[in-house]
């Protein structure tokens, strides 16, 4: 929103926030996405942003499609374009537009409209929905397609890119399509021929987005578990992991059925709470198995017992943490990053894990396949900390790539290795020097093969031990193994802009409002080096980019700058350089919000 | 992986470490059962897998069967970590070992969720109404107005962990007594051939705790009031049976999935161990009158266990190749077209 376009008079290119607000449960999702996917179609950078309540039906909900050819996909604050379908929140939602932007209403609304420095369209809703040829049951969910020819013609979407929409939402079922369609068509006609144009806001095609999809970030992370070769999921359901499990459960069965047997090569097991999906997936893990499990705060905060018996007895698991507003229920319909710190030490005693931070959907599918070699190679949990706004939201991104290293199974002993070792081994003795043991898996029928894993006290041959020395030999070896992966786990993305002293440290979903606000400061005369985090615990470069500045901002999406306390306990020498740039209202962060607080800070 | 191979083996091959529990434990005894029925079947003891939450009774898989893998898992959540285990490889056999603390408190969910979902593997309580590792407090399968020192009366009633497996359908429900080894042993021989999930409840005395005059967990009590409803042996089937050993009428018997027989005599009345509806009944009555009801109280041979709905391959999933579990980048290139 560079003060160059809001110039009076010209008109607003690809630049702009539409914002449909609707009643939860009226189908309006459907229109929204239909919108959103014409738009990509068209080659303009979009990103959509579903603002719902924890509700089926009824309640207010909104939907915001950020429209940016300078590719920016952060949210924003206000409104330029605002679809009011719900009368309930029509006042209220009135007051974000922007001065100069837009209202779309159902023509039988009665609220007065108390803004003059807004252009108004009418909407014949209830009579175009009529002319459709649907069962009434129908007519409320083709209502929301009158909004969508309105604005495509207002703003100059292409019609056909509609239909390439709607021909993929409908999985190209020709009735479904039509009857959409025909409304939204009608919509379009009636538009031309009843309003005129008084607004600046425009679409115009851009060069095709090659290279890109839209997906959202559960889907991904489903889809590179299974390039992963995930075998083992149980999971209980929870806003917002749901849909990445219920995503397993689609693809699953399409790709990974046995190529020789045609039986399935992996099991999908919905658990009575996470308690036992937690124990199921650490079970599966002991037993061989790429076990994965994906929940959100509340669902993490059960699993917590378990997830120190898996990190003490070395057990291989992923686990998804698909963050939402907390302490306690909290807001489970709005995204945060505030389990960082729980995630980080999970359970009692002495406790760190290893977390994989994606900061795109491309990346939920990558860090999909990896978390499995991590784990298994480090015979240890990996969680994969991601958010609702990833998880949840439609995203342009990059295309998946295919898995670039083999399947790393780690440390396995089969009957021939034992045969090969003379049966000698201890399933925790340190052979490699690289604090990493051996382990053997159920159903090796040599009789050398067996132990018995357990959280409690053992030696390095798995035996109960209540020994001083051997219990405080096995937890050094664990920290130890802890600060090999630092060299295993991704490093981070850095950006440098030469010798500034200044830089901006973020992690996951707030990466694009942060590289927004990093370019606006720049365009303004301030420059930032970067760095975007993708795993705790960090790499000798993280270390080194602290290092080489003297302010550098952690901007992260909780209260308390969750990661910005565990950069600080990394190195504490460095604490003083460190500042927390950090927010949660249940929403994204907003570039504005990152410039501002920085400002401010700066100007201290 | 099968071995179809005959192998001899000697007792000493499903031996475990020495039990640090109470000398004259119940569940030393149990285990001993557990031993032999595993050694008279001839089953490799690497087929084997242990499973177990926390309390005395979860120490005890250390003591018996040492060639077999096991994992000593979280109080309660024992069911969850053994299901998780057996979908790694499910020609092995899974036994469970728990105790009241461990299934009838914290782990009553996971306890009837591993039932209704029909898990094929033993589940074995080992009953003794009293926490024992803690030293002495009331457990949920205490009786009503047990006394103990330092905690007085308990003022609650009683969870019957074998009704509980009951009427969440559980297609095997036995219950037993630690001081009766033989019925004990040929229990866990039928249940170790059951496909599905196998619960034993066995009244286990501890000896330090809650083994007074009176207790309903005691030996005495056992011994005095224990009524099997019937004589129970297991045939397995490679063995010929011989059924005209048995007067004719006397017996009833049951064929399990594997073939195997379950030959159940008939003592004072006759028992139908296929009607639940008797089972439920017969522990109605035993609560009522404080019998020790014994002997094998339901059976449901034939109905499908939670492994047969996932349509697996033989091999075990855990000894898949990679080119089994990552599909190829073909397919990658048709998930990016699946996208928009």
């Amino acid at each position: 929103m560079s003060s160059t376009q809001k110039e009076a008079g010209k008109d607003i290119v690809n630049d702009f926030c539409i914002t449909f607000a609707t009643v939860n449960g009226s189908g309006s999702q459907t229109a929204n996405i239909t919108i959103l996917r014409a738009l990509f179609k068209m080659g303009i950078p979009i990103s959509g942003k579903n603002k719902f309540p924890s509700n089926i039906q009824g309640l207010p909900t909104w939907y915001s499609i950020r429209v940016s050819k300078d590719g920016y996909l952060g949210r924003l604050e206000e409104d330029d374009i605002l679809i009011c379908m719900n009368p309930a929140s029509f006042e209220k939602d009135l007051a974000f537009i922007n001065p100069g932007g837009v209202l779309f209403y159902p023509d039988d609304f009665k609220h007065p409209i108390n803004r003059d420095d807004i252009i108004t369209y009418p909407m014949p809703v209830k009579a175009l929905a009529k002319e459709a040829d649907v069962s009434p049951a129908l007519r409320d969910y083709i209502a929301n397609m009158v909004y969508v020819g309105m604005l495509a013609k207002m703003l100059g979407i292409d019609m056909t890119a509609i239909l390439e929409a709607l021909d993929f939402q409908f999985k190209g079922k020709q009735k479904a399509i039509d009857s959409n369609y025909i409304v939204a068509k009608s919509a379009y006609e009636w538009a031309a021929a009843n309003l005129e144009k008084k607004d600046r806001y425009v679409v115009k095609r851009m060069k095709p987005l090659d290279g890109y999809i839209m997906t959202d970030g559960n889907t991904a992370g489903a889809l590179g578990s299974i390039f992963g070769g995930v075998q083992f999921v149980a999971w209980y359901p929870i806003t917002p992991a749901s849909t990445l499990p219920e995503a397993l459960i689609e693809y699953l069965p399409q790709f990974r059925k046995d190529p020789e047997t045609g039986k399935n090569t992996y099991a999908v097991v919905q658990a009575e709470d996470e308690l036992a999906s937690i124990g199921m997936v650490i079970g599966a893990g002991f037993g061989g198995l790429r076990a994965m499990t994906a929940t959100s705060g509340p669902g993490l905060s059960l699993m917590t017992e378990y997830a120190g018996l898996a990190y003490y007895a070395e057990v291989p698991s992923v686990i998804w943490d698909v963050q939402r507003v907390g302490p306690s229920t909290g807001l489970p319909t709005r995204t945060a990053q505030s389990d960082m710190m729980m995630a980080y030490t999970l359970g009692h005693g002495d406790t760190q894990h290893i977390l994989l931070i994606p900061g795109s959907v491309t990346e939920c599918f990558e860090f999909g396949w990896k978390s499995f070699d991590l784990a298994e190679r480090l015979q240890t949990l990996v969680f994969v900390m991601t958010d609702l706004d990833f998880g949840m939201n439609q995203w342009m991104t990059k295309n998946f790539e295919y898995p670039d290293q083999p399947l790393d199974r780690g440390k396995i002993l089969w009957e021939a290795d034992l045969e090969r070792l003379d049966g000698v081994w201890g399933r925790y003795v340190d052979v490699d020097g690289d604090a990493i043991p051996y382990r053997t898996l159920p159903g090796n029928l040599d009789p050398r093969s067996a132990y018995m894993a357990r959280g409690t006290g053992h030696d390095n041959h798995a035996q109960y031990s209540e020994d001083p020395e051997v219990w405080e030999a096995n937890m050094d070896r664990l920290i130890r193994k802890y600060n090999i992966a630092r060299s295993l786990v991704p490093g981070p993305i850095i950006e440098q802009e030469g010798s500034v002293k200044w830089a901006l440290i973020t992690y996951g979903s707030s990466d694009p409002a942060v590289q927004e606000a990093r370019a606006k400061l720049k365009a303004d005369g301030k420059k930032f080096n970067y760095l975007r985090l993708r795993a705790v615990p960090f790499c000798d470069d993280v270390k080194n980019f602290i290092a080489s500045h003297d302010t550098v901002y952690v901007v992260e999406n909780n209260r308390d700058g969750q990661m910005n306390q565990i950069l600080q306990m990394a190195y504490p020498q460095f604490a003083g350089k460190l500042v927390s740039i950090a927010h949660n209202d249940g929403l994204p962060l907003s570039a504005k919000w990152i410039m501002r607080t920085i400002m401010a800070q700066e100007a201290k | 992986m099968e071995q179809n191979i005959p192998i001899e083996y000697v007792k000493g091959d499903f031996r475990g470490l020495p039990s640090t529990l109470c000398q004259g434990c119940g569940h030393n005894s149990i285990s001993s059962q557990i031993i032999s029925a595993c050694f008279e079947l001839g089953i490799q003891p690497e087929k084997v897998i242990k499973f177990s939450g926390i309390g005395c009774s979860s120490k005890s898989p250390t003591y018996f069967l040492s060639r077999s893998f096991g994992f000593n898992g979280l109080h309660g959540r024992m069911p969850s970590l053994a299901l998780g285990t057996l979908f790694a490889d499910t020609s092995l056999k899974g036994i469970g070992i728990s105790g009241d603390g461990d299934t009838a408190s914290i782990g009553m969910g996971q306890f009837k969720h591993l039932v209704r979902r029909n898990m094929p593997m033993v589940y074995i309580v080992e009953n003794n109404g009293v926490y024992g590792l803690t030293k002495g407090q009331f457990s949920a399968t205490a009786e009503k107005g047990l006394m103990l020192k330092k905690q007085g009366s308990n003022p609650y009633l009683p969870v019957d962990i074998a009704m509980e497996a009951l009427v969440s359908n559980a297609t095997f429900v036995a219950r037993s007594f630690a001081g009766d080894p033989k019925q004990v042993k040929e229990l866990i021989k039928a249940a170790l051939s059951h496909n599905g999930i196998a619960v034993i409840d066995i009244i286990s005395p501890c000896v330090t705790f809650n083994n007074q005059e009176g207790s309903l967990h005691s030996y005495n009590w056992g011994k005095d009031r224990e009524a099997p409803l019937h004589e129970i042996s297991f045939i397995p089937p490679r063995d010929e049976i011989m059924v005209e050993d048995f007067e004719e009428g006397s017996v009833r018997e049951v064929t399990m999935h594997d073939g195997s027989l379950v030959i159940l005599k008939k003592l004072e009345n006759d028992y139908d161990p296929t009607d639940r509806w008797q089972a439920l009944r017969i522990l109605e009555d035993a609560q009522r009158n404080n019998w020790m009801t014994t002997g094998l109280l339901y059976i449901k041979p034939d109905i499908p266990s939670l492994v047969d709905m996932y349509d697996l391959p033989e091999q075990p999933l855990n000894r898949m190749k990679p080119n089994q579990l990552r599909p190829e980048e073909r397919v990658l290139n048709e998930v990016n077209a699946m996208m928009f």
